[in-house]
């Protein structure tokens, strides 16, 4: 039986640990917002952006730009994956290695190779472990990601496609559904397929493009694949200081349930210390009669 | 007669989402205008500055690459950057417009890639210079 000073002792530090995970979730929840806003902005760019290049595209020929060419055999892959710098935020990060590992033995079973680029320190430390083949690895940057970051990161993809040292890329990050859930999501980066919009018959017309539709396509083609990527980044930060705030709140609930608990016990345990020494003094007055 | 709708996108922020007149932007063939009933149009963007009309009121936004896309009188104008007349920090753009020329008569010929960066970053900032003088 803990003594009533170890129970005392327990309760401070359960408390300690509330203070700590409820200023976590602060933290977080004031991160969420800036990250949110970022990635609300982003979203009529990137919505225009899918709608213009899939209306392009689809009068186009495939074949008119290598970067939308599908190879006919695929033997080398590419994942770009993202994962958090840091802990603390439940199950956000597994699920993502997760699905990225059973992607990749997925991959290996069908006799592809696949060569991994990671963003995240969480990412990047379960791989490095098991002894896959990295290519890449950033961390530490979310936050200061910019689209020449981003551009970057498109134009050594899109070489070593075009270098046919890999067949097809594609990455998975946590997209934000809602507050409550984030789920990781595989989107495929190279070859591009446009986005498919619905035609109207009225819209059928050709495009009057200046330059040639070829020209413009060239500059089109890389500049959507750094908006996806752009938008995985931001959709994975917000996703995971959501993650992080879901979690700290259910830590600083289960905290607040164990004080509750602690406190109970140490009741008991005050009220029957002076129950028995209570039973002490009477029991001796009553010798001394 | 009819109106345009004018959209003006960044990855950062909607910039511009008007009803307007007119509108009079650099495409990478020339400048160009669009009046309502266009034809279905796409252009490339380059830096410069880009103009609209809504009743007698003109409005000036300096831009930088990307492109535009006019269908059914929506003028949607997708740029990594703009900024109207009023947002543009003068003083930052004669800086980079310094930098960029100090660069360029150094490097010629050195490298080709800086050469180019530094040839936009000029583009850039002239664009900037231009349309916040004829704001103020």
């Amino acid at each position: 039986m803990a003594t009533l000073r170890d129970i005392q002792r327990k309760i401070a530090a359960v408390k300690k640990t509330r203070q700590i995970t409820r200023a976590m979730n602060m933290v977080a929840a004031a991160k969420l917002r800036s990250t949110q806003g970022r990635m609300e902005n982003f979203e009529p760019y990137a919505e225009k952006f899918a709608e213009v290049l899939g209306s392009l595209a689809n009068r186009l020929d495939p074949e008119i730009h290598p970067l939308l060419v599908r190879r006919s055999s695929i033997s080398r892959v590419e994942l770009l994956h993202f994962t958090a710098d840091r802990g603390l935020c439940g199950s956000f990060n597994t699920n993502s290695i997760t699905k990225a590992e059973q992607w990749v033995k997925d991959q290996q079973a069908r006799g592809v190779e696949c060569a991994l680029t990671l963003v995240g320190k969480k990412g990047r430390d379960y791989f490095r472990k098991r002894n896959f083949n990295i290519t890449e690895a950033h961390t530490n940057i979310y936050g200061s990601v910019d689209i020449s970051f981003v551009n970057k990161m498109t134009g050594a993809f899109i070489e070593r496609f075009l270098r046919e040292e890999t067949d097809e890329v594609y990455m998975i990050y946590s997209r934000f559904v809602s507050m409550v859930k984030q789920e990781p999501t595989l989107v495929k980066l190279l070859p591009i397929e446009p986005p498919k919009v619905e035609e109207k018959a009225e819209e059928a017309t050709d495009y009057l493009c200046e330059p040639s539709a070829e020209e413009l396509l060239k500059d089109l083609l890389p500049k959507h694949i750094s908006v996806q990527i752009l938008n995985a980044f931001l959709q994975q930060e917000t996703s995971e200081h959501a993650a992080r705030m879901a979690a700290m709140d259910n830590a600083s609930k289960n905290c607040s349930e164990m004080v509750d608990n602690l406190t109970l016990v140490y009741n008991k345990a005050r009220q029957a210390a002076i129950t028995a020494e209570l039973m002490d003094i009477v029991g001796g007055a009553e010798a001394l009669r | 007669m009819g109106k345009l709708i004018l959209e003006v996108v960044t990855p950062a922020r909607r910039v511009v989402k008007e009803e307007v007149d007119m509108v009079v932007a650099p495409g990478t063939e020339g400048m160009f205008g669009v009046l309502p009933g266009h034809m279905l149009f796409l252009s490339g963007i380059v830096p410069g500055e880009l103009s609209y009309n809504s009743g007698s009121e003109r409005t000036y936004l300096a831009v930088t690459n990307g492109f535009a896309e006019i269908s059914n009188d929506r003028v949607s104008i997708l740029v990594d950057a703009a900024e109207k007349a009023a947002d543009i920090d003068v003083e930052r753009a004669r800086r980079a417009m310094q930098r960029a020329k100090e660069r360029l008569s150094k490097q010629r010929g050195t490298e080709e890639i800086d050469f180019k960066r530094a040839e936009a970053a000029l583009q850039r900032a002239m664009a900037r210079i231009k349309v916040a003088e004829k704001a103020a």
